[in-house]
């Protein structure tokens, strides 16, 4: 364990959960409001769809993130519209968006670019690079320069972006009077509403700033960590940042916290591929499986109440009808 | 003294049934009004159309003399009124200061609202006696003090009408003092109240007048120096309504259900059974008399085996039954015991079921219905023919076995349910509300299938709102008042002052 | 999942899901000829692909199958109350379960050792649906998410296998070693020859006939027999069953048991039938198609059958036309496939106001 090990451990875990961050807050805005979204994966996947092709056309970064948080926002608006205004079942419209998502990127991809569903790859200019030049490698001998300054300020502006989020987020829904009445909604909506405030106007608020902040993921994903797109890039991370957010108990700090836990476990497991399990468990490899699946394994447990109680909003799922 | 509410003419129809009908009220100004009657009396309607749920299909509101249109809720918050539900409409994560200032916060940012909302709120927590922990999070709260919060939550929008839905229907005696303090000194300080409960004694310990409703109308409008417990009573069941009581019946048998002490809490923590015994003997019928909300209703599920009680016991024929091991709904039917429950919709049947397949719910494992390999498929041709027989018997319209079960009219569902629990030949039948909404005809049929039943030996408990009904079929007549057995007495010695009296006792039976 | 509206049954259960599945394919028009291709073109070429031929039917059975297995576990779970999205896990288990027992035992004969498939695949994902059943009805757990974790930990269990354990020493491909022709489901070609019908190759199998003989089970299963009974009893309304003395718990189980089971068919078609081995990611999605067959054939085996062979026409014609027309790509089909579950299924209601209008106003005026 060395400082170049420590230090690019802690930029990888960085790095790898932003993505995992932007969505698992998006995710945490619209449930506290008490709409489910399950279509995470694929707001992230459109997004970065969005970002990669805008982004490769027009040279411009902000033009991509522009994009793809539009893009993001649409696809709420019409989980909204058929959830929020038409009580839709709220699981199948997420499983829909996915799907849809899924095959409509590559499609798009495939015939505006006719590389086989991948955009071609932004500028160099376009893409986003870390803030300071200087820490952009972990230097040998270096402790406080590898450890703080390439693990820590080696990045590009979204990440930097999304853990603050993490502080606007909280602030939002603690703070503001738009975070309490949306925090109300979601756990007694007929409350809210007999005190005169319109409930689909505050979920679809939750779903707008759900898309902006899944609009950013997938920006991330296209513009900073990878540099086009390509089919089914978001390989199941929309999924793991609702475990995230499942695990951090619906709250912005523990949810990221789960996210580093989660970043971190993925950063890992590249560097443990192949490191030995100790003797008293058999011996032989960990297996890179089980450390991929540790997410949603640790998701599972956490579910089943072994490790506490995790409590959903109160009015999760259940679409709001007008009782009188 | 001015009006402060005055309502007049007021109607409202919900399809068929006409929940109010031109009702006219005068509330004056800084009193309290009580608003007394059973259950469908359409106290809790006219109250929502007074906070904007509704709006009536007829009739005038005025408040403090002005003429006032409520379309929602915001404008009744805007004219003053303020409602305390039966429910609370509280947020349970968040604080009892954020709960108040939910929909009326000063600001954007919260840090600066809350404290101006804590200065007007411990100025009015000083003014009207109601202390809250504002800070606290209101699911670590008990009852008494969230219903101060609600109360707090309207007079911080500024109510000078307060309208309280059954506000001691959860409290416990000490908490019901603390509440009639507060309402006292409320309407000390010019606070108008309106009151809905079926409580007679609450009534006449603190409202300075009532209004009596039945069927939708209002039936008296009393001061409350004329007013008795004894009229009160008697204006809310309405005059007997003589269905005739034939000559003669079986000898009560053997007892076939003998329940003790049974004690059970509702989710509120108030006692839903507070130490009721009850014995049922063969060839008798037995009318459980009282308000709705007194207990009943958990009786009926806790002697069906649907709720364990948490102390009592239990003799269903030779089974014994404790609180630990208690009776489930598979097992009473096994010992003969049938329950046509008094929600007909959510219990008794299984709406998307067509009518041959709701017949067998609850009989389902009985042989007959057995068929197919090996006794795992069901014998639709004994259901079907069973259901025709259910039918006809009971003249369950329209005669179709095929017709999905929440297409019948509820008095033929409910048809339905008895027949299919009669059916079955039991030794002790409960029942809950037979014939709510069912019609003339039905009615008097169901009541000679009871008879019928009783002739044949059987023990049945009948409960149900309509005090006519109980007159009508009882051979002894026990009155339940927040939880407890207030009385019994033989039907001979039965009259409607007396039960009036028993229903609003709250002492337990020697 | 559905609203109470007064809607006749004919328009319930078959005019307004033919309406939904009409905005789906026009939006999936649309979509199409936004990347420049003619929609009418494209959808003749993916009929006659998929019906147009002796071989193309084949192979439009064939993934009906699959999607007839996913689409009965879907709707059974549906009819307990519950919803199962963990199909695909539950499908790639039961694909693990054929080949272990292949595998195990390739000596045997073809009529033991291909029930015993059977059987092994039901019972593998019978075993994935079971454990979050039980966190469900023992611990609170919420099934939806539940099952969608399992898909993943089904999808990583199965490559941990096949890398570690089942891929043959020094071969490169992630697979298992072949299985042996006991071991084969019959294709339907093969069986034909036998009796002197000569039909072109298609991954057509065995397993289609086994399929039909699941919906038979799954109808008298859920109507006829008494279990069936007491599970839609639970899964419409679980205090009328409460009073009927059917304890929910276990209910859940078996609804979910069963679904399982069913999903884990899939791998004696895609494993034993088609591949012969076992390979990654063979399920192919075919268990979200699966809730979108439920969903289109409103939880009934015969719906399900209908709208399996849609989606099976859908996926047959979607491989042809990408051959024919090179910018449209199996993508498409699942862009397809998402339209309608979209339509069909969260956004099923949103037309149906306006049905109950017209029909009022019709019944009014006829």
């Amino acid at each position: 364990m060395d400082e170049l090990l420590i230090g690019s451990l802690v930029a990888s875990t960085l790095r790898l959960s932003t993505p995992l961050l932007l969505c698992a807050l998006a995710g945490l805005v619209s449930e506290r409001s008490g709409v489910v979204d399950l279509s995470l994966e694929g707001k992230m996947l459109s997004a970065a769809f969005a970002a990669g092709a805008v982004g490769a056309v027009t040279h411009s970064a902000m033009l991509g993130i522009a994009a793809a948080v539009i893009v993001a926002c649409l696809i709420s608006l019409v989980h909204g519209f058929a959830c929020v205004t038409h009580r839709g079942d709220q699981v199948v419209s997420g499983v829909a968006i996915n799907m849809v998502a899924a095959g409509l990127t590559v499609v798009l991809g495939r015939s505006w670019f006719q590389q086989g569903g991948q955009t071609p790859p932004v500028d160099e200019a376009v893409r986003l690079r870390g803030l300071w030049a200087r820490f952009a490698e972990p230097t040998a001998g270096d402790w406080i320069g590898s450890i703080f300054g390439h693990g820590l300020l080696s990045h590009d502006v979204l990440v930097y972006v999304a853990f603050a989020l993490v502080g606007g987020v909280w602030f939002l829904l603690e703070r503001t009077r738009p975070g309490l009445r949306l925090r109300a909604v979601g756990e007694n909506p007929a409350m809210v509403d007999a005190a005169g405030l319109s409930v689909p106007l505050l979920r679809y608020f939750a779903l707008m700033i759900n898309g902006l902040l899944c609009g950013l993921a997938g920006s991330y994903l296209v513009l900073a960590q990878n540099a086009s797109f390509s089919p089914n890039m978001t390989a199941g991370r929309g999924y793991i940042a609702l475990a995230a957010m499942i695990f951090g108990k619906w709250r912005p700090v523990p949810t990221m916290l789960a996210c580093l836990l989660f970043g971190f476990l993925d950063a890992a497991s590249i560097r443990l591929q192949g490191a030995a399990l100790p003797a008293v468990l058999g011996g032989g490899e960990v297996p890179v499986q089980l450390i991929q699946a540790l997410p949603y394994l640790l998701t599972v447990v956490l579910l089943a109440g072994f490790i506490g109680q995790a409590h959903p909003p109160k009015a999760l799922g259940l679409p709001y009808v007008k009782e009188r | 003294m001015q009006a402060a509410v005055r309502l007049t003419g007021i109607s409202k129809r919900f399809g068929a049934v006409q929940a109010n009908r031109e009702v006219s009220l005068a509330v004056a100004s800084g009193t309290v009004h009580g608003l007394v009657g059973e259950n469908g009396a359409g106290k809790s309607t006219l109250m929502a159309i007074l906070y904007g749920y509704y709006q009536a299909d007829a009739g005038q509101i005025e408040i403090e003399g002005q003429p006032a249109r409520i379309g929602n809720s915001f404008d009744a918050i805007a004219l003053g009124i303020g409602m305390v539900h039966q429910h609370f409409m509280l947020v349970d994560t968040l604080s009892a200061l954020d709960n108040v200032m939910l929909g009326a916060e000063p600001g954007f940012f919260l840090a600066a609202g809350k404290k101006q909302v804590r200065i007007k709120l411990e100025a009015l927590m000083a003014e009207t006696g109601l202390n809250v922990r504002l800070d606290a999070r209101v699911d670590t709260l008990p009852v008494g003090e969230l219903q101060r919060l609600e109360i707090l939550k309207a007079l911080y929008r500024g109510a000078r009408i307060l309208i309280l839905d059954e506000p001691t229907a959860v409290l416990t005696p000490q908490e019901t003092t603390q509440l009639f303090e507060t309402l006292a000194r409320l309407r000390e300080r010019g606070t108008t109240i309106l009151l809905i409960t079926h409580k007679l004694g609450e009534v006449m310990a603190l409202c300075d007048a009532v209004t009596v409703m039945r069927q939708g109308q209002v039936v008296q409008t009393l001061a409350i120096a004329d007013a008795t417990t004894e009229k009160l009573a008697e204006a809310m069941v309405g005059r007997r309504v003589d269905l005739g009581r034939p000559a003669g019946s079986a000898q009560a048998g053997e007892v076939l259900l003998d329940a003790k002490d049974l004690r059970l809490r509702s989710e509120s923590g108030v006692a839903a059974l507070d130490g009721v015994g009850l014995q049922l003997r063969a060839g008798e019928i037995v009318g459980v008399a009282g308000v709705s909300g007194n207990g009943q209703s958990e009786l009926l599920e806790v002697l069906a085996g649907m709720q364990a009680p948490e102390a009592g016991t239990l003799a269903l024929g030779d089974a014994r039954f404790e609180p630990a091991r208690w009776l489930d709904p598979a097992r009473a039917r096994e010992l003969k015991l049938a329950h046509v429950p008094e929600d007909r919709h959510a219990c008794g049947m299984v709406l998307s079921f067509p009518a041959w397949e709701t017949a067998a719910l609850g009989y389902h494992e009985n042989a007959e219905y057995r068929g197919g390999p090996a006794g795992l498929a069901m014998n639709q041709a004994v259901m079907r023919r069973r259901t025709t027989e259910m039918q006809e018997r009971f003249d369950v319209r329209p005669r179709n076995i095929d017709l999905g079960s929440s297409k019948f009219s509820g008095g033929n569902q409910q048809k339905l349910i008895l027949a299919r629990e009669i059916g079955q030949a039991p030794r002790v039948l409960l029942v809950g509300q037979p014939t709510r909404g069912v019609d003339i005809g039905a009615i008097e049929f169901i009541h000679g299938q009871l008879r019928a039943l009783r002739d044949a030996g059987c023990a049945v408990l009948l409960v149900s709102s309509e005090l006519d009904e109980i007159l009508a079929l009882a051979d002894r007549v026990v009155v339940m008042n927040a939880g407890r057995v207030t009385g019994e007495l033989a039907i001979a010695d039965c009259d409607e002052k007396k039960l009036g009296l028993l229903m609003a006792s709250t002492k337990a039976a020697a | 999942m559905s609203q109470p509206l007064n809607l006749p049954r004919w328009i319930d259960i078959g005019l307004l899901p033919l309406w939904n599945l009409a905005i789906a394919l026009l939006a999936a028009g649309l979509v199409v000829r936004g990347i420049g291709q003619d929609p009418l073109h494209a959808f003749g070429a993916m009929l006659q692909g998929a019906l147009g031929s002796v071989r193309g039917i084949g192979y439009t059975l064939y993934y009906t199958t699959s999607f007839i297995f996913t689409g009965l576990a879907v709707a059974v779970a549906f009819h307990g109350g519950l919803f199962n999205i963990g199909g695909e896990g539950q499908a790639t288990l039961g694909g693990l379960g054929v080949a272990l027992t292949a595998l195990a035992f390739p000596q045997l004969p073809a009529p033991v050792l291909l029930p015993m498939l059977v059987i092994a695949a039901a019972l593998f994902g019978m075993a994935w649906a079971l454990v979050p059943a039980w966190l469900q009805a023992w611990r609170g757990s919420h099934i939806v998410i539940t099952t969608i974790m399992f898909n993943f930990l089904g999808a990583s269990l199965n490559v941990y296998l096949l890398v570690n354990w089942l891929r043959p020493i020094g071969d490169m491909a992630v697979e298992s070693a072949d299985f042996s022709d006991a071991a084969r489901m019959p294709a339907l070609h093969e069986l034909a020859a036998r009796f002197g019908l000569e039909l072109p190759s298609s991954p057509l199998n065995l397993s289609f006939v086994l399929a039909l003989a699941a919906c038979v089970f799954v109808w008298w299963f859920l109507w006829k027999s008494g279990a069936g009974y007491k599970l839609r009893a639970v899964g419409s309304s679980p205090r009328a069953a409460h009073y009927a003395g059917i304890a929910p718990r276990y209910q859940i189980l078996l609804a979910m048991a069963l679904s399982g089971a069913l999903a884990g068919l899939v791998g004696v078609n895609e494993i034993s039938g088609v591949q012969g081995k076992l390979t990654l990611d063979f399920v192919a999605g075919a268990g979200f198609t699966g809730i979108a067959v439920a969903l289109m054939g409103r939880n009934h085996p015969i719906g399900i059958v209908l709208a399996s062979l849609l989606f099976g026409v859908l996926y047959q014609g979607g491989a042809e036309v990408s051959f024919d027309i090179p910018d449209f790509s199996r993508e498409m089909v699942v862009t397809a496939q998402g339209l309608i579950v979209l339509f069909a299924g969260a956004m099923a209601m949103v037309s149906a106001p306006l049905f109950a209008r017209l029909y009022a106003r019709f019944k009014r005026h006829g």
